[in-house]
């Protein structure tokens, strides 16, 4: 929290500054534009990036802000890729209802599935969310008969967005799309975060022992909170199918669960901007590095963990804004 | 004549008591220090490399290696434990798991460096292969050599914990940390040789796991979930726990890619989710 | 005889063999200032753990302004006026005073789960928790983190998230455990200027403290109550005196 001469201040002008939009922000939401003109050839990648850190950013609610640790969360990412892709085979190819069908089911689960993660801490809530999301992609992959098990999910075709935008090769619809997706879900989360809910949220993970001494049910907002993860989780997985017109079984996998913690942990846990900074990081960083074997590859990702924890407690922007206040005070 | 079934029972168990010598380190230290180590198969992988090194290299004996196994993963978890994880005991689940599992990440990719991602068999004395007839069933001698293996290990750790100083001190810590502190029990030097032990333990199960399940650098990451199904399903800190734990894991494993192969893995993470639903503490756990 | 707004009737508690609490009756008129002393170990918080409903007792039951809830979970038991501190701080460490406190009123007005509206949208919660805050003299500190407050500070709102559930019954576990000597009694004059409808059991060592606010005292021994009377009573029981108050140098 940022020590601007507050004294002056009454309480709720105090609170409201806390919520304003900085100038950074806008900066930092004009600069996702920027690819359309300096990277045309990037945008595909571009597009994985934005959908990547939806997913990030559904997370950090569970375990930025809630303190969830979840090692299964790619389950809801999946559930929200194969329903967009079954959705555009059966019922429609239009984009918009396509997303909120994603949404929907993920939810759904996430809200059957948090009644069962609210009872569990520590290391049991690790494995329960472990268990559940391998659970998942086994019977996905046994499921042949509707997910296409580990060959994929064949025939999905997405209509263009709006009538008008057909997704092309170059992925300029795909990444137009996705971030627009992406910046919406994004002030609904901001708008989240700085509710007397979030309020409530930032409690569960600072102290959960005195929640209920002041009177609150944090399995409730527990539950609340992990339905709408999922159901964001849901439409980042929605686009990733629209976008790529296949769904894999890999949408599933523990990797992405892991990945993703990954990225979090990397960007800053529990602020709204690291999961986007850390998506952005390592999915550029992957692209750069492609060229190395996959092992080596999780040698650095193993090496930069270790290097988190130890160094960089709170990720890039934690690091970041560590620097900018040591800056001012000299 | 006996059906089938028993097989099916003997080779479960047998797999069950090689779990049950991976994963009952990691158990001990839980319960003693709370500190999730997800780099404990990292430790296994190192007994086997151990083992696979010795017998390829310089043609030790397949027995001699496996002390060996046990020494070196012991060893070199004493030095990781000062130098990283030391720091990290009142850290938070989170971090915990982020440390641990980058070590494990890297040591996946060490052992890719060193040895390549190919399998790396081994060829145990002659008269640990085959198999024995007996009632109709065919008992394979590697699968009887494990069992007793760890038999012998259940019962050098409970007459460790029960009859010797060292034991009631692990035991008063796993107990109650801040109660046994004021007894003025140094815990962290307990926690240390626990931890070693523990380690070594994983080193030698990784050691015999080499002839069931082969040796790879995928290893460290394919049987850390083993390892935690175990634990968690046999509550911290128990022993008995991940005895039982990894007899029903072992067995319930073999049992699902025998009749239902098309499920792959999916019955021992539905034994998971279920024993916690119905006492998240596990079998065991007393928390 | 005044209502009876906390009771505990035959409350009983052992973890295995080891009793911590046996038979307990106590009764908390409106509007008490009861102090519950004891040697250390005696169950003292453990009493305070099965009265707020975070241990469930093996026997007897709680009720609270004639309503028995010993069922009743203890945010439940918060909602029906029962509140409490902590021995040790258990604080929002990485919240200010502020938006710790305003997070309680929220809670008990019910609007905590409200992920759609601006936190700075709900004028009258942030006013009552700075009124709080005011009243405690944390006003001017309220927008620093919990955990770079001075220690005596972060004592006083421990009590000011238990004043923003509006409690009925307050249990005031050592409200000033750990602070100096020459503090501790700001943090008791703190208390003592508290509402006289709010009904105050408060644990503490310092006798002089328990004598100058208590108006009843109960002396807990190995989980049982061993005695119970007015401050002259019990200053003059030689009982307590060898228990208790015998053990302990006067200065």
């Amino acid at each position: 929290m940022t020590q601007i001469s507050t004294t002056s201040l009454t309480p709720q002008l105090y609170l409201q500054r806390q919520t304003r939009w900085r100038p950074i922000e806008i900066v930092f939401w004009a600069a996702t534009l920027l690819p359309f003109w300096l990277f045309p050839t990037y945008l595909s990648l571009a597009s994985q990036i934005a959908i990547t850190g939806l997913f990030a950013l559904s997370l950090d609610l569970i375990l930025g802000y809630a303190g969830i640790v979840s090692l299964g969360h790619a389950a809801f990412f999946g559930i929200g890729a194969y329903t967009a892709g079954l959705f555009s085979k059966f019922v429609w190819g239009e984009p918009f209802s396509g997303l909120v069908a994603a949404a929907a089911v993920a939810g759904i689960v996430g809200y059957a599935s948090s009644f069962i993660i609210s009872r569990f801490r520590h290391l049991t809530l690790i494995m329960i969310t472990l268990g559940l999301g391998l659970l998942l992609k086994e019977a996905a992959n046994s499921a042949h008969w509707l997910t296409g098990g580990s060959d994929g999910l064949q025939g999905v075709s997405i209509d263009p967005v709006l009538g008008l935008f057909k997704f092309d090769l170059y992925g300029r619809t795909a990444y137009g799309y996705s971030l627009a997706v992406l910046f919406v879900v994004f002030l609904c989360a901001r708008r989240i975060i700085n509710s007397p809910f979030g309020l409530a949220l930032r409690g569960i993970r600072e102290n959960v022992v005195r929640m209920p001494a002041i009177g609150a049910d944090s399995r409730a907002h527990i539950r609340k909170v992990y339905t709408i993860a999922a159901i964001i989780a849901g439409i980042a997985g929605g686009l990733l199918t629209q976008t790529t017109q296949t769904v894999a079984l890999e949408v599933l996998s523990f990797e992405r669960s892991a990945d993703v913690v990954v990225m979090l942990v990397l960007g800053g846990a529990g602020r709204l901007y690291g999961g986007l900074i850390g998506a952005t990081v390592y999915m550029i960083a992957r692209d750069q590095f492609s060229g190395i074997a996959p092992q080596y590859w999780y040698f650095w990702i193993g090496a930069l963990l270790v290097i988190v924890v130890t160094l960089l407690p709170n990720g890039i922007l934690g690091g970041l804004s560590r620097l900018i206040r040591r800056w001012r005070r000299s | 004549m006996l059906p089938p079934v028993f097989g099916v029972l003997f080779d479960g168990i047998a797999y069950g008591m090689l779990l049950f010598v991976l994963s009952v380190g990691m158990s001990v230290t839980l319960g003693l220090m709370n500190f999730v180590n997800l780099a404990h198969c990292a430790f296994a992988m190192l007994g086997a490399y151990v083992t696979v090194v010795l017998m390829k290299d310089f043609h030790w004996n397949f027995f001699v290696t496996l002390p060996m196994a046990f020494a070196v993963s012991a060893l070199v978890s004493v030095a990781v434990e000062r130098v990283l994880y030391r720091r990290l005991y009142r850290a938070s689940d989170l971090d915990q798991v982020l440390l641990t599992i980058g070590l494990a990440f890297m040591s996946v990719a060490i052992a890719a460096w060193f040895f390549g991602t190919t399998q790396q068999p081994i060829s145990v004395p002659s008269y640990l292969r085959g198999s024995i007839s007996l009632l109709g069933l065919d008992l394979g001698v590697y699968r009887m050599f494990l069992i007793a293996v760890g038999i012998a290990v259940t019962v050098l750790l409970v007459l460790t914990l029960e009859h010797t100083r060292f034991g009631a001190q692990v035991r008063a810590a796993v107990d109650n940390q801040r109660m046994a502190r004021g007894l003025g029990i140094d815990v962290d030097r307990t926690f240390a040789v626990t931890f070693a032990l523990g380690s070594g333990l994983a080193g030698l199960g990784g050691a015999l796991a080499i002839e069931i399940v082969g040796l790879d650098p995928q290893f460290a990451l394919i049987y850390l979930v083993y390892v935690l199904i175990i634990v968690s399903v046999g509550g911290l800190g128990s022993i008995a726990g991940s005895f039982a734990a990894a007899c029903l894991i072992g067995v319930s494993d073999i049992a699902g890619k025998y009749y239902v192969p098309q499920l792959g893995s999916f019955l021992i993470y539905l034994v998971m989710v279920a024993v916690l639903m119905w006492r998240p503490a596990g079998l065991f756990g007393r928390r | 005889m005044s209502a009876v707004a906390l009771s505990a009737r035959g409350v009983s508690k052992s973890f295995g063999s080891l009793n911590v609490a046996r038979d307990i009756n106590i009764d908390l008129p409106v509007g008490a200032r009861y102090a519950l002393i004891g040697p250390n170990g005696a169950g003292k918080t453990t009493l305070i753990n099965l009265m707020t409903g975070l241990l469930v007792p093996n026997a007897g039951a709680i009720t609270l302004a004639g309503e028995d809830v010993t069922a009743l979970k203890p945010q439940a038991r918060v909602k029906r006026g029962l509140a409490r501190t902590f021995q040790i701080n258990t604080l929002f460490a990485g919240l200010n005073p502020l938006e710790a406190v305003t997070l309680a009123v929220c809670e008990r007005r019910g609007i905590a789960d409200r992920f759609w509206q601006n936190i700075a949208g709900n004028k009258d919660a942030i006013e009552e928790a700075y009124e709080i805050l005011s009243k405690l003299k944390l006003g001017d500190a309220c927008y620093q983190t919990t955990r770079e407050l001075p220690y005596g500070r972060q004592r006083l709102l421990e009590i000011a998230l238990a004043l923003a559930t509006r409690p009925k019954v307050l249990l005031l576990d050592e409200p000033a455990a750990g602070v100096p000597h020459e503090e501790s009694g700001e943090i008791f004059e703190v208390v003592a200027g508290l509402s006289d409808d709010l009904t105050l059991l408060f644990i503490e060592h310092d006798m002089h403290v328990v004598f100058r606010f208590a108006t009843h005292i109960i002396v807990l021994v190995g989980g049982a109550i061993f005695t119970q009377g007015s401050p002259a009573e019990i200053a003059a029981d030689p009982g307590v005196r060898e228990v208790y108050l015998g053990t302990r140098k006067h200065g």
